[in-house]
């Protein structure tokens, strides 16, 4: 394991509290408390509406793993990017995008960030800094590098988040572009969200390494691995990463340990795990839980302080399904408009 | 002609020209920059960058690492946050090493994102056979990309429209993939000097006829107007159309041509079977030009094989000239 991954070990050295009570003002805690439960309340009405009926074709439910988005977007701007995977919800929450709008695009409407031509799959908000969900497995990687290298050539000062799963990581894409973000020292964040699982198949039996983290040793670059269901923990390893990255030291990754307590997608029956394992991560270490709990110790928020942001939270997600309803189709006489950009 | 700022032409390769354009590109504009393997000091496989790392240095002529996937993907996401990237292949074969970032990703992009997005990458891809390299290093794929919506699809075959094109290529805001086929990288022809662009979509009438109408693509432009030089001393008169961008295609200059010349041929070097030719044949069937039609329609395109080594059996792969003016003569007399 690497310098930077110990470091990380021992947060609370020379300091009382963990690392986004010393980063962080209190608004900027609760809001990232609302974020999370923003994503879990997106993402069990869109799986109400998918129910429903209202909602097509599949989705990947990040339910469990919102940590880790909110983690890693806490410190970012709509000027820094990141790339997403088809398990993607959270993160275009986590990067500011409006719920109205994702399920519209759920609903196929042409309120949708992607006009109804992308669904849940391909989710994006470009204006906060969203290049896109994606349905290829390790397709963001390539991405996410051109995008720092952007950077690098502008010198904006930005860092390219990376997500991505442990699936992923046995794909060429990953190799090809971990190397090439480290010899060039581009600003990006590889960050892998390691729910235990790539569709049914453990880890264990499709990693030769025991960590994803391990292979950052590969690319010469920092490989850290943290609880990814610890906000404080994710945004910490995340705050040295894009330090890092923005002094022109080149990638990080980040391994967020994790577990998604929803089925792969729609048709999973849950075969190759346990109730019993599921119960557990529910039960014992729910992210949301974990951190509205250490607000409460931290004195940032109070029971009633929570009461009143689920209430705010449920009246948005009601609000953004009944904007969606409302929205109109898109006009079948326009299919092949967005094929190629218009010109004058 | 389609030049802008047409100044003295002079006389330059296929490579010459295009490294002539990706220099006034980078002069032009400080987004655009190259990457692909050895295209730095080596000069690129077919020295087609030559040295323009020495002018431009190693940061806009950047060297990859052998990995077209992600070289690919790379610029792809350059491109999309606003740079203008050129990828050089350094075979065409080697796109099935990157087909996922150019079929799912560059293609697909703007249109998954509701227009949100443009990709203005455009691709490289030294194509075709006739050197010996064999199966591996000879194809010409032109038609899987011609597939796919959202790419655009060009093969030059002279140096003014490789130059031309290339430059239009880079200004376009949507991926475009060149094949450049290698013989034609040493062949000479007019230049303009200066910054010129020939419009993507537009196929060019290099001869009228009114007996037979050719389309062919790259290499084949030239061996169908070597055919029908050989003809018109026949009193045959062939009508030559190099089609020059497969997507979108230029349907209008084809139709009017055969409604012309009432007979259809194609010549492409890639795989007979479900290409280019097959394309334009169904176009023609299915358009107006149809009725005008006094002889079935001829495809003459590469074997049902792969590219082999031999030179005599290469060769047989694809069309040659003297396989162009049997077919053209018999159709034309009406032989067949
Ligand atoms: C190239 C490719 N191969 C396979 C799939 C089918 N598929 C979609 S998601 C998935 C599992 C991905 O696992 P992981 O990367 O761990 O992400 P997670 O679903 O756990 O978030 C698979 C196999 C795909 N979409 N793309
Ligand atoms: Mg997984």
């Amino acid at each position: 394991m690497s310098a930077t991954a110990r470091k990380s070990a021992s947060k609370t050295e020379g300091a009382n509290q963990p690392f986004i009570y010393r980063q962080f003002d209190q608004d900027k805690l609760r809001d990232a408390l609302r974020k999370m439960y923003l994503i879990r309340q997106f993402e069990e009405g869109a799986e109400e509406s998918y129910m429903r009926g209202l909602i097509h074709g599949t989705m990947h439910l990040s339910i469990g793993q919102e940590a880790s988005a909110v983690g890693i977007c806490l410190g970012l701007s709509d000027e820094d990017q990141i790339t997403s995977t088809h398990r993607g919800h959270g993160h275009c929450i986590a990067k500011g995008a409006d719920v109205s709008r994702m399920f519209a695009e759920f609903f196929g409407k042409t309120t949708g960030y992607c006009r109804g031509r992308g669904g849940s799959m391909h989710i994006a908000d470009v204006s906060t800094g969203n290049l896109g969900a994606n349905g290829i497995v390790g397709g963001g990687l390539p991405i996410a590098v051109g995008a720092a290298l952007t950077a690098k050539k502008m010198k904006t000062g930005n860092v390219v988040v990376c997500f991505f799963g442990d699936g992923a990581n046995n794909e060429g894409a990953f190799h090809e572009a971990l190397n090439m973000a480290a010899i060039w020292k581009l600003p990006v964040v590889f960050v892998c969200e390691n729910n235990g699982y790539g569709m049914s198949t453990s880890v264990a039996r499709a990693t030769a390494v025991p960590n994803i983290a391990d292979r950052a040793a590969a690319y010469a670059m920092p490989g850290v691995i943290v609880n990814g269901n610890v906000v404080s923990d994710v945004a910490e390893a995340m705050h040295e990463a894009s330090e890092r990255a923005r002094r022109g030291d080149g990638p990080t990754l980040i391994e967020c340990k994790t577990y998604r307590y929803r089925g792969h997608s729609k048709s999973d029956r849950n075969r190759y795990r346990s109730k019993e394992e599921i119960e557990e991560w529910m039960t014992e270490r729910d992210p949301i839980e974990a951190f509205e709990a250490e607000l409460v110790e931290f004195g940032v928020i109070d029971a009633a302080g929570i009461e009143a942001i689920r209430a705010d939270v449920a009246r948005e997600i009601a609000a953004g399904i009944e904007f969606a309803k409302e929205s109109p189709m898109p006009d079948v006489a326009n299919l092949e408009k967005y094929v190629y950009t218009e010109q004058a | 002609m389609d030049a802008q700022v047409e100044t003295a032409t002079r006389e330059l390769s296929y490579a010459q020209a295009i490294q002539e354009a990706m220099a006034i590109a980078m002069e032009r504009d400080e987004r655009v920059f190259l990457m692909g393997e050895d295209i730095g000091v080596y000069g690129g496989a077919f020295q087609v960058t030559g040295d323009l790392v020495e002018r431009f240095g190693p940061e806009r002529v950047m060297d990859t690492p052998i990995s077209e996937l992600g070289g690919a993907g790379i610029a792809v996401g350059a491109a999309v946050t606003g740079m203008r990237p050129v990828f050089e292949f350094q075979f065409s074969d080697f796109a099935t090493l990157a087909m996922e970032q150019i079929v799912n990703q560059a293609a697909k992009m703007r249109y998954m994102l509701g227009g949100a997005v443009s990709v203005p990458v455009v691709m490289r891809f030294p194509a075709g056979s006739g050197t010996g390299a064999a199966a591996q290093h000879s194809q010409s794929l032109e038609a899987w990309l011609g597939h796919v919506p959202g790419l655009k699809v060009i093969q030059p075959a002279t140096p003014h429209d490789a130059k031309g094109l290339l430059l239009a290529a880079i200004e376009d805001p949507d991926p475009v993939m060149i094949f450049e086929h290698k013989l034609l990288y040493k062949m000479k022809g007019a230049v303009p000097e200066g910054y010129y662009t020939v419009p993507i979509g537009k196929a060019d009438v290099r001869r009228e006829g009114r007996d037979l109408t050719i389309v062919a693509t790259s290499i084949m432009v030239h061996k169908a107007l070597e055919a029908a030089e050989t003809l018109s001393g026949e009193g045959i008169d062939i009508e030559v159309i190099d089609l020059r961008t497969i997507r979108p295609m230029d349907r209008q200059t084809v139709i009017e041509s055969v409604r012309k010349t009432s007979r259809l041929m194609c010549v492409y070097e890639g795989v007979k079977t479900l290409g280019i030719g097959a394309e334009v044949s169904a176009m023609i069937a299915e358009s107006e030009a149809f009725d005008y039609l006094d002889a079935p329609i001829v495809r003459l395109g590469g074997a049902e094989t792969p590219i082999p080594y031999n030179p005599e059996l290469e060769k047989a792969t694809v069309p040659q000239v003297d396989g162009i003016v049997r077919a053209a003569r018999d159709l034309v007399t009406g032989a067949r």
